[in-house]
C-alpha cells in the first residue's frame, strides 16, 4: 500500500462502515499483544463478579480495531500521527461472539501541513462504544 | 480510600528498556486486525520510509501501561486496581515505533480531581528510544469508580 495522495482528499469524505468481528480468541490474542491480562477480558466467572454482565473488550483494543479502519484508508499506517477517544460503553463479548461497525468521516484537510482530522464512530449492537473519537494522518 | 492528589506533578523514573521486535509488531497487528503489510513485510516497511517493520499506531500503550504499574501499583497513591476502568486514551506520534526500537517510558501524573463520586486519574508517558529520540507521547485517564461506603 502507498500513502494516500493529500489532493484526493476532501471534507466530508467518508469512510466505511466496515465490520469487524470479535471473538474471545480475539481477546487473548490481543491481551498477550497488549500485556494487558484484566481477567475481566478473558474469564466470564470473573467478569460476572465484578458486576458485568459478561467478558468485555479491551476499550484499547477496540480503539486500535477502529484505527486499523483509519489505517488502512491513509494506505500507510505510519502516517497517523494523533489518535485519541473517550471510552464510553464496553463492548460485551459472548461465547458467540460481537461484532464492531466503525465509520468515519473526514471533517477538516489541512494544504499547508497536510494534516487529515478523521472523526471515527464506532458501534456495537447499534450502540456507540467510543466517544470523540478522533485520528490525525498526515498526507502528502 | 481517596486517590491521593500529592502525587499530582510527580514524574516517575523511566520504565525500561523494553525491546520491539517484528514477532510483537505482526501479533499486537494480527490482535488489530491491521494488515498493513508495513507491519509485517521489511521490503513493504523501508519502501514507505521505515527502518523495519513499524507497530500499529495504539501498540504505544504497551509500553505506556508498563510505565503506569509503578504508579498505580503504590499504596501511597490511593489507587484501587479493581476499581479502575479506562476513560480516556489520546497519542502524539512522533515517529512509528519500529522493530529494533528500545523503548523507554517516563511517566508523569498530571491531574488527580473528583467528578460523580469517582475518581479520574490522569497520566503522561513519553515514550523514546534508549538513544533519546521522541516516539509518542500517550496521555491516559482512568476512572477509579467510588465505593458504596
Amino acid at each position: 500500500m502507498a500513502a494516500r495522495a493529500l489532493d484526493t482528499v476532501t471534507v466530508g469524505e467518508t469512510i466505511g462502515p466496515v465490520t469487524i468481528p470479535v471473538t474471545r480468541e480475539t481477546l487473548v490474542a490481543y491481551a498477550n499483544a497488549s500485556g494487558d491480562q484484566n481477567p475481566i477480558h478473558q474469564d466470564e466467572d470473573f467478569a460476572r463478579s465484578v458486576g458485568l454482565p459478561d467478558v468485555i473488550a479491551h476499550g484499547m483494543w477496540t480503539m486500535g480495531a477502529a484505527g486499523s479502519v483509519v489505517s488502512r484508508w491513509a494506505g500507510d499506517a505510519g502516517r497517523v500521527v494523533e489518535y485519541g477517544t473517550r471510552f464510553t460503553k464496553p463492548v460485551v463479548v459472548p461465547v458467540s461472539g460481537n461484532e464492531l461497525v466503525v465509520e468515519g468521516t473526514v471533517k477538516a484537510v489541512d494544504a499547508e501541513t497536510g494534516r487529515v482530522t478523521v472523526e471515527v464512530t464506532v458501534s456495537a449492537e447499534a450502540v456507540k462504544v467510543l466517544g470523540r473519537c478522533v485520528a490525525v494522518v498526515r498526507l502528502d | 480510600m481517596a486517590v491521593n492528589a500529592d502525587f499530582v506533578g510527580r514524574t516517575y523514573p523511566p520504565d525500561g528498556p523494553h525491546p520491539v521486535d517484528a514477532a510483537l509488531v505482526a501479533a499486537f497487528a494480527a490482535a488489530v486486525g491491521a494488515d498493513d503489510p508495513v507491519h509485517t513485510d521489511p521490503e513493504a516497511a523501508r519502501a514507505a520510509g521505515y527502518a523495519d517493520v513499524i507497530a500499529p499506531p495504539t501498540l504505544a500503550v504497551r509500553f505506556a501501561q508498563a510505565a503506569d504499574r509503578a504508579y498505580v501499583t503504590d499504596p501511597e497513591a490511593g489507587i484501587d486496581y479493581s476499581r479502575v476502568v479506562h476513560g480516556e486514551q489520546r497519542f502524539v506520534h512522533h515517529r512509528p515505533i519500529t522493530a529494533g526500537d528500545e523503548v523507554v517510558g517516563t511517566l508523569t501524573v498530571d491531574q488527580v480531581r473528583q467528578a460523580g463520586g469517582h475518581s479520574m486519574v490522569t497520566t503522561r508517558t513519553e515514550l523514546a528510544t534508549t538513544e533519546g529520540e521522541a516516539l509518542a507521547t500517550c496521555v491516559s485517564t482512568i476512572v477509579v469508580r467510588g465505593g458504596e461506603d
